[in-house]
């Protein structure tokens, strides 16, 4: 057992499928989950290209609105929980023991486990699509009394996301106990890189969050088929509680799918400025302060719902101070860009426009945090467009922008920097003519989750379905360029880049299957 | 079979995950058709379980052999602690949830339903409460339930007991940890078999307590949303407490197996952390969901 034979048959690569299957490297299992997360967004985005062609005239053309209104819900679940969040967790298994000169993830076989409870969770969802009464139609926040009705596809539903749910604890136990056991001798915390910092943070919003939507989906259960009552008033119960549950749960959410985005941002702007991170510490602490703040704000996404008027002011102005941390990122890589030497390949074309389109979205949520004004825009197209400029503009194309920055370092090929660009002008433009005219709209009152419209908002909505084409067939550009890079093409250097910082870069393209098995020193 | 790397134990490729899984799925499957009166979900829940069960039994089996063979250093130890205990942390934010709901219904919603006249005349917030639609109240302890009426179960008679026996089995438990220490086995295997009695008992009387509330208190988990969390709060803590005394059990086994060092006993001191949680946990049950 202790030979050197066996030791040497530990190194070797294993081969066929129960490589994948049985793994327990980090850099496998990270494949897994990248691979996992481009298929469910393509699943969610040809969801969303059927939303828009219903929406692309007037009248009900393509779908009923059943199925129209299952679309919305499936394609927001797919791409929250299947497409952005397993996305971010293979960037973290990939990356982050490299980062930190660690051999592996601290668990190695539960990191197995957290991965291969994605695929029956998919699993379920995609068959509630399938039976009677079909999918889950309530829109991803699942609010009853809708999702009390219903057939048995919300029934797998709720277990898709128990399953889930026990993925991300699990995922997120062990990013934890990787970043706080696992670091090279010299790598003190503030050391770390920047994705790791707030992939540490985000561990920690998934173990506070997580829990709790398990808890809310438990209830709905219990109400549809064990006769309580939490969401029943007649039974002394009150819908609005699931609200609160939920948004408890779904504002820390949208920080754990964008906090590691910003993390992504934080290595790739510095590499392509060649100058190091602006105010690190700030980084840091502002990271941070978003996380504790995420707790504190929920109920801003149900102003509408009927609260205490101190309770509005309070959600507001909590709302509010987010924007401060926020801004102290925006301006750090600002002034990280300022007076760099900047060149601008498709990971750095991507930050810089992540870094303008998420303080798009960043703003209009700043002016939907305002009480009186939300009672405007809720529920309209201009929330759609908010959402859209922050999640995707910010986590999908940070999730782009990570790829095309460690894509060398992964395959060991450089990618093809023509179609990347390319990829890129289309992705940016066509999310901009998609999104952008949605702000209009919602403005002028149009609302969300309908299959139907009044005639005047047809010319937005044409010019939004129009871009949603652009942008959903460009990602197949990306499966290429991904394609073609693990294939073959030039050979990448260690550095890949010029000068990057993180001990990432201190080893060969491709690495090898286990690395720093001795740690590195760190000064 | 596996290599040291730097001295951290990686272990080996592994098939036990994937399988859980697919037992998990044929769970979360044979659960849904279950709900819905279908022929083969009963049979798929079973298939899950044993799946499950059967799985975790050769998982942690393969953990309890390694940790035997000496093969995890002090840094894999650390990694097992800082696992259980923020998994400890996430199941404390799921209670979380559930008592969430009980604070926010009794102080603010049920209050709320009263004050709106127009939504339920005569509706008066009390609790415990079944709603404006559902049974009347009668007072603790009311075994002379007419239909249309439930009562609740008075916190001073078992659920007193239960919590000594708890608060018992968290010192039981630690008395066996310190003989641990000191690598005196036999007064260990004796501590932490009264400690599972205590458990066991707990058990016992809960499930009393439930047949009780259903066959004569008219206290169901149809009873309003006094019922709801009621139930929801104690069947979830019952359903630890029942993981940890099966935990508690396999422990037990292990050291009358002779498993278990004075300075090396993770596997003992994780199921320790989690029967103190499960212990805290009542402790606010029974604050909260009994005596207030």
């Amino acid at each position: 057992m202790t030979t050197t034979v066996a030791d040497h048959h530990h190194d070797e690569v294993p081969k066929g499928i129960t490589r994948w299957l049985f793994t327990t490297n980090h850099k496998d299992i990270g494949t897994l989950y990248l691979w996992f997360s481009f298929i469910m967004f393509l699943v969610g985005g040809a969801m969303s290209l059927v939303i828009r062609a219903e929406l692309f005239q007037p009248g009900l053309q393509v779908v009923d609105p059943h199925f129209f209104n299952q679309m919305t819900t499936v394609h927001a679940l797919i791409m929250v929980f299947g497409a952005v969040m397993p996305g971010f967790v293979g960037f973290a298994n990939w990356m982050i023991p490299m980062m930190i000169g660690a051999p592996d993830m601290a668990l190695p076989r539960l990191n197995n486990w957290s991965f291969w409870l994605l695929p029956p969770a998919a699993l379920l969802l995609v068959i509630s699509l399938f039976v009677p009464g079909g999918g889950p139609a309530s829109g991803w926040t699942l609010y009853p009394p809708l999702t009390i009705q219903g057939g048995m596809g919300m029934d797998f539903t709720i277990f898709t996301v128990h399953i889930l749910g026990m993925s991300s604890i699990l995922g997120s136990i062990n990013i934890i106990a990787t970043i706080l056991n696992m670091r090279a001798p010299g790598m003190t915390l503030m050391k770390m890189p920047l994705f790791v910092w707030t992939w540490l943070i985000t561990a920690f919003l998934l173990l506070a969050a997580i829990p709790v939507l398990a808890g809310a989906v438990t209830m709905l259960l219990t109400d549809r088929h064990f006769g309580t009552a939490f969401f029943d008033p007649a039974g002394g119960g009150d819908p609005a509680l699931f609200q609160h549950i939920f948004w408890f749960f779904g504002h820390p959410e949208v920080y754990i799918l964008i906090l590691p985005a910003f993390g992504v941002i934080s290595q790739v702007i510095p590499t392509f400025s060649r100058k190091p991170l602006f105010g690190y510490t700030s980084m840091v602490f502002a990271s941070a302060a978003i996380a504790f703040l995420s707790f504190i704000v929920w109920a801003h996404h149900m102003y509408t719902v009927g609260m205490p008027l101190s309770g509005e002011l309070f959600f507001m102005y909590a709302t509010m101070l987010i924007a401060i941390p926020t801004g102290v990122k925006i301006f750090n890589w600002l002034a990280t860009m300022w007076r760099g030497s900047l060149t601008f390949e498709t990971p750095m074309l991507f930050a810089v426009s992540v870094v303008c389109l998420f303080t798009m979205g960043g703003l209009t949520g700043l002016m939907m945090s305002i009480t009186p004004a939300d009672f405007q825009y809720h529920d309209t197209y201009y929330i759609v467009a908010h959402f859209h400029y922050t999640i995707f503009a910010g986590s999908v194309l940070s999730m782009f922008a990570g790829i095309y920055y460690w894509l060398p370092k992964w395959t060991g090929h450089m990618y093809d920097e023509t179609l990347g660009k390319w990829h890129f002008w289309l992705t940016v433009i066509g999310f901009n003519v998609t999104f952008f005219p949605q702000h209009f709209l919602g403005l002028a009152g149009m609302p969300r989750r309908i299959p139907d419209y009044a005639l005047q908002f047809t010319e937005f909505n044409q010019i939004s379905t129009i871009g949603s084409l652009v942008m959903g067939f460009a990602q197949l550009i990306l499966l290429v360029v991904v394609v073609k890079a693990i294939r073959g093409g030039k050979k990448a250097s260690a550095e890949v880049w010029e000068n990057p910082e993180g001990l990432e870069w201190s080893l060969p393209s491709p690495p090898p299957y286990h690395t720093f098995a001795t740690a590195p020193e760190v000064r | 079979m596996s290599a040291a790397h730097g001295g951290y134990y990686l272990p080996d490729p592994t098939k036990w995950p994937m399988i859980t899984s697919m037992g998990l799925f044929l769970l979360a499957l044979g659960f849904t058709l279950h709900l819905h009166h279908l022929a083969p979900g009963p049979w798929l829940m079973v298939a899950g379980a044993a799946i499950i069960v059967l799985m975790l039994y050769a998982w942690f089996g393969q953990v309890a052999t390694e940790s035997e063979a000496g093969k995890f250093d002090g840094q894999v130890d650390t990694s097992f602690r800082m696992g259980m205990g923020w998994f400890i942390f996430s199941e404390v934010m799921f209670f979380a949830v559930f008592f969430g709901a009980l604070f926010y219904t009794r102080i603010l919603s049920v209050p709320w339903l009263a004050g709106e006249e127009m939504l339920w005349p005569g509706f008066e917030a009390t609790w415990p409460t079944a709603g404006p639609a559902g049974a009347t109240y009668i007072g603790p302890d009311a075994h002379d339930v007419g239909s249309g009426q439930f009562s609740s179960i008075g916190a001073f008679g078992v659920p007193l007991l239960n919590t000594v026996l708890l608060l018992s089995s968290s010192v039981t438990v630690t008395v066996a940890h310190w003989a641990l220490k000191k690598n005196q086995r036999g007064r260990l295997n004796f501590w932490l078999f009264v400690t599972v009695v205590l458990g066991a008992a707990f058990m016992y009387c809960q499930a009393g307590e439930y047949m009780e509330a259903y066959n004569h208190l008219g206290l169901t988990l149809g009873s309003g949303v006094y019922g709801a969390t009621f139930f929801i709060l104690t069947g979830f803590h019952g359903f630890h407490v029942t993981v940890g005394v099966i935990t508690l059990t396999v422990i037990l086994v292990r050291c009358l197996r002779g498993h278990f060092k004075p300075d090396e006993h993770f596997g003992f001191e994780g199921a320790a952390w989690y029967w103190h949680f499960v212990d805290t946990v009542w402790v606010g049950l029974f604050i909260f969901v009994y005596i207030l």
